[in-house]
């Protein structure tokens, strides 16, 4: 285990290496001069050279990766160029509302994902099944963004139930979650369901039968435990998607998170806070997929041989 | 709860194949596989006459509507739907319907385009990696590792930022996005053709390695070339409407349902058809491409069912 754990760690640190890189390249490669980005067209040409050697951007590429990096690695993500903070701060700031949000809409998918999939399995072919399993795929074709602003009129506007925007309690959490976690809800019904039914052909369930056991308890206690191995890792996988989706969610319903601040650093050519927004929420995702990874290794011991 | 042998058949809204149809499917061609597909498959059939309705639609707009997408009438502003305008009006007295037609001609088109430049660019890498292995092998299956870490959406908002916004920097960032997992697939499948024998034949007789390549594992990729094309579709349309939603894709005066959308929730509280009208048709596009693409899937490998 403690050799699979390492190996898998060492695996990630370059890809994030990778990501770094070329989001680095990317980002540097922009048109225009960052000095006439953040101080406006206005300003003076010998003001321009100071501030290139203040900022050292006359250095090769790569030693300016490797200062940002290391910078990085310090929590020191560069200043941002239009609101003139450290954007290391922006994103201690920012990301517990992206959590917070990601989380609510975890349990989302959870809460009605599991039931539904175990539902479908167990009624496979019914009404229910088809009628959940299409309610999962309008999750997954639905625009996010343009679900969230159906909700906001039927349910805040027309009836009133639920406030537009905001992020004070709970209560302005719900319409975001649900928006966000739908998609991932009709991800985990349907590898629920598929597990479930693949898992209920083995000898075992059979035996399980065979020794009079209730169909209900065959099913939570045998088939369910081995069927739920994939869904869980899925779930930490979905910190992708979900990032993803917060990007839309969070300007619609006005969360100040890390998405709504990579919009903005968007709009504003706010170069600095947008690597520092992306190369960290990229970094959440791939520590998502290594916690996934482990995760699977440490449930079923038979990935751990390779 | 019982399971019951059809309760454990593959999956629902699809047919139950028989065991003399999976048989049968060896020896048949990819174009007698679709016939025999949307024959059993009546919900992929009519998704495909959809698409198909839509597409054409949107090719023959300007021979059939009178009314201009971009020219306004300030006379019927918010004109409700009525038989002369089937949708309404906008805020500069449009024609909602017919600027959906033409809304309806750039999702085509980054459904299409980017899709098929990211599936050309995978199929090839996937192809070389699979094929030759070592350390071609290696390099773009990190680099693959590496795209596949970040979020689609944002790093598809990193290189339109990049390249500047607009229809064009669209195309190229979706491209970018979506040819790692096209890759993947594709080297997978090259690995295990490499060691079939009749590869292993051609090789022998001396056929150089660029001819096996394309004569006898290209072809033999086929089937999943257009599985991986129809369910990368959805998704390249998905990307273009949020990031033209979030004000960094398409641009005035060319019309996006995403753009569209954005344009309009504005008036969301009082107008609500405007910003309905081009989610509903990014819903149905993306539901039918969906449905489609399952189906085909199918057909094309029922044992490779979710």
């Amino acid at each position: 285990m403690g050799r699979f754990i390492v190996n898998r760690i060492l695996i990630s640190v370059p890809v994030l290496i990778g990501v770094a890189l070329i989001l680095f390249l990317l980002l540097n490669v922009v048109p225009g001069d960052p000095v006439t980005v953040m101080m406006g067209e206005h300003i003076k040409p010998n003001l321009i050279e100071v501030f290139r050697e203040r900022m050292r951007l006359d250095d090769p590429v790569l030693v300016r990766f490797a200062r940002y990096i290391a910078g990085a690695l310090r929590g020191d993500f560069g200043i941002s160029y239009k609101l003139n903070r450290e954007v290391g701060g922006l994103i201690a700031q920012s990301f517990p509302h992206t959590i917070k949000l990601s989380v609510y809409a975890a349990l989302v998918a959870w809460l009605i994902g599991i039931p539904a999939g175990l539902f479908s399995a167990v009624k496979s072919n019914t009404l229910i099944d088809r009628a959940f399993m299409g309610f999962s795929l309008l999750g997954v074709s639905l625009p996010v963004f343009w679900a969230g602003l159906l909700m906001q009129y039927l349910f805040a506007y027309k009836l009133r139930w639920l406030p537009v925007n905001g992020y004070y309690s709970l209560k302005y959490f719900i319409m975001p979650a649900i928006v966000l976690g739908w998609g991932s809800a009709g991800t985990v019904a349907r590898l629920t369901r598929s597990n479930l039914l693949e898992i209920m052909k083995n000898d075992f369930i059979r035996t399980a039968r065979a020794k009079g056991l209730k169909e209900s308890a065959v099913v939570t206690g045998h088939a369910l435990k081995n069927a739920m191995l994939p869904v869980v890792t899925i779930m930490a996988m979905q910190v992708a998607s979900l990032l993803g989706g917060a990007v839309m969610t969070e300007s619609i319903f006005g969360i100040p998170g890390l998405g709504l601040i990579a919009v903005r650093a968007i709009s504003m050519r706010d170069m600095p806070l947008l690597q520092g927004t992306i190369l960290f929420s990229t970094a959440l995702v791939i520590a998502g997929n290594l916690i996934a990874d482990l995760l699977y290794g440490f449930l079923d011991p038979r990935i751990r041989v390779e | 709860m019982s399971f019951t042998e059809e309760g454990l058949s593959p999956a629902a809204g699809v047919p139950n194949f028989e065991e003399d149809d999976i048989e049968r499917l060896d020896d048949e061609s990819v174009f007698a596989r679709f016939l025999w597909m949307f024959r059993k498959n009546k919900l992929a059939a009519f998704s495909l006459l959809v698409i198909c309705v839509i597409m054409l639609a949107a090719l023959t707009v300007p021979l059939y509507t009178p009314y201009d997408p971009n020219k306004p009438s300030l006379g019927e502003r918010f004109a409700p739907p009525s038989p002369a305008h089937w949708a309404g009006c906008d805020d500069l007295g449009r024609d909602q319907f017919v600027r959906l037609i033409y809304g309806a001609r750039i999702s085509i088109m980054i459904g299409l385009l980017p899709t098929t430049l990211s599936m050309i660019i995978g199929t090839a890498l996937g192809l070389v990696a699979g094929y030759f292995g070592g350390s071609a092998d290696f390099w773009i299956m990190r680099l693959a590792d590496i795209v596949l870490a970040f979020p689609s959406l944002l790093l598809a908002m990193v290189v339109s930022y990049t390249l500047g916004g607009g229809i064009m920097s669209i195309f190229v960032a979706l491209s970018v996005v979506s040819w790692a997992g096209t890759a993947r697939v594709i080297r997978a499948q090259t690995m295990s053709l490499r060691e079939k024998e009749f590869v292993e034949a051609a090789r022998s007789i001396g056929v150089r390695p660029c001819v096996i390549i394309f004569r006898h594992i290209l072809p033999n990729c086929v089937p999943n070339l257009i599985v991986l094309f129809t369910l990368n579709i959805p998704g390249a349309i998905m990307n273009e409407s949020s990031l033209s939603f979030l004000g960094v894709g398409a641009a005035p005066p060319s019309t996006s349902w995403g753009l569209m959308i954005f344009r309009y929730k504005t008036y969301l509280m009082s107008y609500p058809w405007l910003a309905i009208a081009p989610g509903l048709a990014i819903l149905v596009f993306v539901l039918a491409f969906n449905f489609l693409g399952d189906g085909i899937r199918d057909a094309m490998d029922p044992y490779m069912k979710d």
